[in-house]
């Protein structure tokens, strides 16, 4: 087969896949986090600065979405297929929670009515969080694998997703967010408003941590297909250790108040959790619980070695494009929130 | 209940139609915003400042609907159409995944400047920021338009596998972006993005003059979208041409439902308006005689292949349906170049705004290209059918197959909900910020009095 410095081209679309989902994950990620953190702000100026933090970034970090699933479509085509059909439900009410966000964030400022600007701030915290608990209901679900036959036709139905492991990964990320979100907010505030979110971080960091250490329990004794690659290369327990380590590492920052080292921590810590995953996954995408043999991996999912190869050249030339401008926006906008008259 | 095929039939059509509302108009403004804030930049009167940012935010408020629908439909061709998604995976993939790394991130990375960067970077790089947004669009359409092209005329793959497990395997990826028909349909739907687009700029603008307000901007505003209209409504002869050239070669069922032909093999005649009897196979109204021979082979005597050459179950049912839509795009665009050159020829004879009843019309237009963008998608998509991917894939062999009817029934009354609410809200916020209109600069003298006190505040300041 061929390879590109010794991956073969499935494992290294997996790869491609996997940087933009936890692209995702640590861009959407802290605006997830601040979304569903926005009711604890009571004020409306405290509210319309939590907004504001991220009014010129959240569209250019959900498009991260949008290309990993394109990227997903593309490279492994049964697997868009079969995961979306077969979270059909979820998938939908995450499209809706989705629009809602959006809607939030443009319509709240449109009108000064306090009671319209409190039901776009109600919609905006709930379909937050709605997103995130959704993506980490199906995260949770595919760590522990989807009963699907060899005709990768899925024999569960809705409750098969409400299991306690994928409630508790769903519970685990909207945590993540939380603390990922709050640290970013803290970094965009000054005033009294930074100093309730000072107090917010030290909780959401509490938060996570129990979570952390629970589900990494509960991972390492009820999935053992997870912990499997590890034991056969056991330099992989390294990385673990790292999670640990970078964990450490926020709460300790966030205590001496270096915020922006906390974020980059708690964007490592995304990045992390999510190479775990990867590792326990591959070479499978889908891990069938009737039968192993059902899995899907990737060499069986994958496009053609031609279109893959072009879409990596794609990638070759678009991701520093893309990494480029982004940069350059956060640049822009860097430093505290002021409001002004083009703010939400 | 009817079955999962038309469930996510209706679904998708609903979606896509919903969602096809936005980006025609986010492309049309986008390059309506380039001049603007080019005439700014290169005039350096305040006006054209004024008329950008007021565009911008509606230009934010219609981007932010096109996103969030735009999402559902990438979206949509998993959790609906699995098996499509299977087929079409190898190429179709590549095609969306460059339209989100090379075209979405462009246009969405650079919105934020354009919203929220006026005093954070310098005119010329907020106007290369209107320029990148711009293009992202059009890239965007780019991509989209290429890959729904391939699915009308596909070329540059191979088929691999059989039954459920066959998939188009690419051969060739520039075969597969220039396709036979992408270049034609491309243009043709970018034009008619920038009628879209344009003929918005000019309804609120005629609006203005009809109501007097803000009339000095308006006449600029509306001087900005007839210049884009004019050219795009003209071209769109062309390319309508050749779009409807190409499914002649191609796609010759389709041809012949747009024109309601039916027999197998004679001179067809070209109909300006007419009525399909679809139970009967025959077709009525005013036609030119020939006209449809001369535009397939160039020659009024020439036989065209009819429906009935074509066996049922390969050709279109709905034929008056797209013989409807299709003339009804034509007809529409014939009104919009009347209008856009008369509007051309009372601005030379400067009695243009003085014409309120032209200017009331122009209020009203704003529907049309919509009108007729909706239409020519119907007859492009409906006029394909029962094929999905044309010649290989029929639209009852896509589906998921492990999606039921009460799941598609759930996501359509949910779909059907939130699209309500979010089309109300739309045209209310629409038309709040119409109303308000362009937040003018005040005139010299407030001008410079502002000016001084913020250079006193940057004085004060500490870090200055």
């Amino acid at each position: 087969m061929e390879t590109i410095l010794g991956l073969d081209l499935p494992t290294l679309w997996f790869l491609v896949i996997g940087g933009l989902i936890t692209g995702y994950g640590v861009l959407d990620g802290f605006d997830l986090g601040a979304g569903a953190l926005h009711l604890f702000f009571n004020k409306e100026e405290s509210r319309r600065i939590a907004l504001n933090a991220i009014g010129p970034v959240w569209d250019g970090n959900e498009v991260w979405l949008v290309i990993a699933g394109g990227a997903l479509f593309a490279g492994f085509p049964l697997v868009y297929g079969t995961i979306l059909s077969t979270f059909y439900v979820p998938f939908m009410l995450f499209l809706v929670a989705l629009i809602f966000r959006a809607i939030s964030i443009e319509f709240r400022s449109k009108e000064p009515m306090a009671w319209w600007r409190k039901m776009w701030d109600v919609s905006y915290m709930v379909s937050s969080t709605l997103i995130t608990l959704l993506l980490g209901m199906v995260l949770g679900n595919l760590i522990q694998g989807l009963p699907i036959d060899a005709e990768h036709s899925f024999k569960g139905d809705l409750l098969t997703f409400f299991n306690p492991y994928a409630l508790l990964i769903a519970v685990t990320t909207l945590s993540l967010f939380m603390l990922h979100g709050a640290i970013y907010l803290v970094m965009k505030t000054e005033n009294r408003l930074y100093v309730k979110l000072t107090v917010l971080v030290n909780n959401c960091s509490k938060f996570f941590i129990l979570c952390f250490i629970l589900s990494s329990m509960v991972t390492l004794i009820y999935i053992p297909h997870m912990t499997e690659e590890f034991k056969n290369h056991p330099w992989l327990f390294l990385l673990p250790l790292l999670a640990v380590l970078t964990v450490l590492n926020i709460k300790r920052n966030i205590d001496g108040r270096k915020y922006f080292t906390a974020f980059v921590f708690s964007s490592c810590i995304t990045a992390i959790l999510l190479i775990l995953f990867a590792i326990g996954l591959y070479p499978n995408i889908v891990i069938s619980t009737l039968d192993p043999e059902w899995s899907i991996s990737i060499y069986e999912a994958a496009s053609s070695p031609k279109s893959l190869r072009i879409m990596l050249l794609m990638a070759a030339i678009g991701t520093p494009l893309v990494i480029s401008y982004t940069i350059f926006v956060f640049w822009t906008f860097r430093g505290k929130v002021k409001l002004n008259e083009m703010s939400y | 209940m009817p079955s999962v095929e038309i469930l996510s039939r209706i679904q998708f059509a609903f979606t896509i139609a919903f969602h096809y509302i936005y980006p025609p108009l986010s492309i049309g403004l986008g390059v309506c915003l380039v001049i603007m804030e080019g005439m700014y930049l290169r005039t350096g009167i305040k006006m054209y400042e004024d008329i950008t940012r007021f565009w911008i935010k509606i230009f934010a408020l219609i981007f932010g609907i096109g996103v969030a629908t735009g999402i559902v439909m990438e979206f949509e061709f998993g959790t609906n159409w699995a098996t499509y998604s299977h087929y079409v995976g190898d190429i179709f993939g590549s095609a969306l995944a460059a339209e989100g790394i090379f075209a979405f991130a462009l246009e969405s990375g650079f919105l934020g400047i354009l919203l929220f960067g006026w005093n954070r970077v310098s005119k010329g790089v907020h106007f290369f920021s209107t320029i990148m947004v711009a293009l992202g669009s059009i890239f965007s359409a780019l991509w989209i338009v290429i890959a729904n092209s391939w699915q009308q005329t596909p070329t540059g793959y191979v088929i691999e596998g059989e039954g459920m497990q066959a998939r188009a395997v690419i051969t060739d990826f520039w075969e597969m972006v220039f396709n036979p028909s992408s270049v034609d349909r491309f243009s043709h739907v970018i034009l008619g993005s920038f009628l879209a687009g344009s003929f918005l700029v000019m309804s609120v603008g005629a609006w203005y003059i009809v109501r007097n307000r803000f009339v000095a901007p308006a006449k600029a505003m509306f001087k900005v979208g007839l210049s884009v209209a004019v050219a795009a409504a003209l071209a769109q002869l062309f390319t309508g041409h050749r779009s409807a050239h190409y499914v002649s070669q191609y796609q010759p069922a389709k041809l012949a439902a747009m024109e309601g032909h039916w027999d197998s093999s004679a001179v067809a005649p070209m109909y300006l308006f007419g009525f399909v009897d679809n139970e009967n196979g025959k077709t009525t109204g005013l036609a030119v005689p020939g006209g449809l021979s001369f535009l397939t082979h160039g020659s009024f005597n020439a036989p065209v292949t009819g429906l009935n050459a074509f066996p049922k179950t390969e050709r279109p049912t709905a034929v008056n349906f797209v013989f409807q839509t299709y003339h009804i795009m034509i007809a529409i665009g014939m009104i919009l170049i009347a209008m856009t050159l008369l509007a051309v020829y009372y601005l030379w004879r400067k009695r243009l705004f003085n014409k309120k009843w032209l200017m009331t019309l122009f209020v009203w237009a704003v529907l049309l290209p919509q009108i007729a963008n909706q239409a020519g998608w119907y007859a492009a998509e409906v006029g394909r059918q029962p094929w999905v991917v044309y010649g290989l894939l029929r639209t009852s062999d896509a589906l998921s197959k492990d999606v039921k009817a009460n799941q598609v029934v759930f996501s359509l009354v949910l779909f059907t909900l939130v699209y309500t609410l979010l089309f109300i809200l739309f045209i209310y916020l629409l038309n709040k910020k119409i109303q308000h209109g362009p937040e003018m600069t005040p005139n010299e003298e407030d001008e410079s009095d502002e000016f001084s006190k913020r250079n006193i505040k940057q004085l004060q300041s500490p870090g200055h």
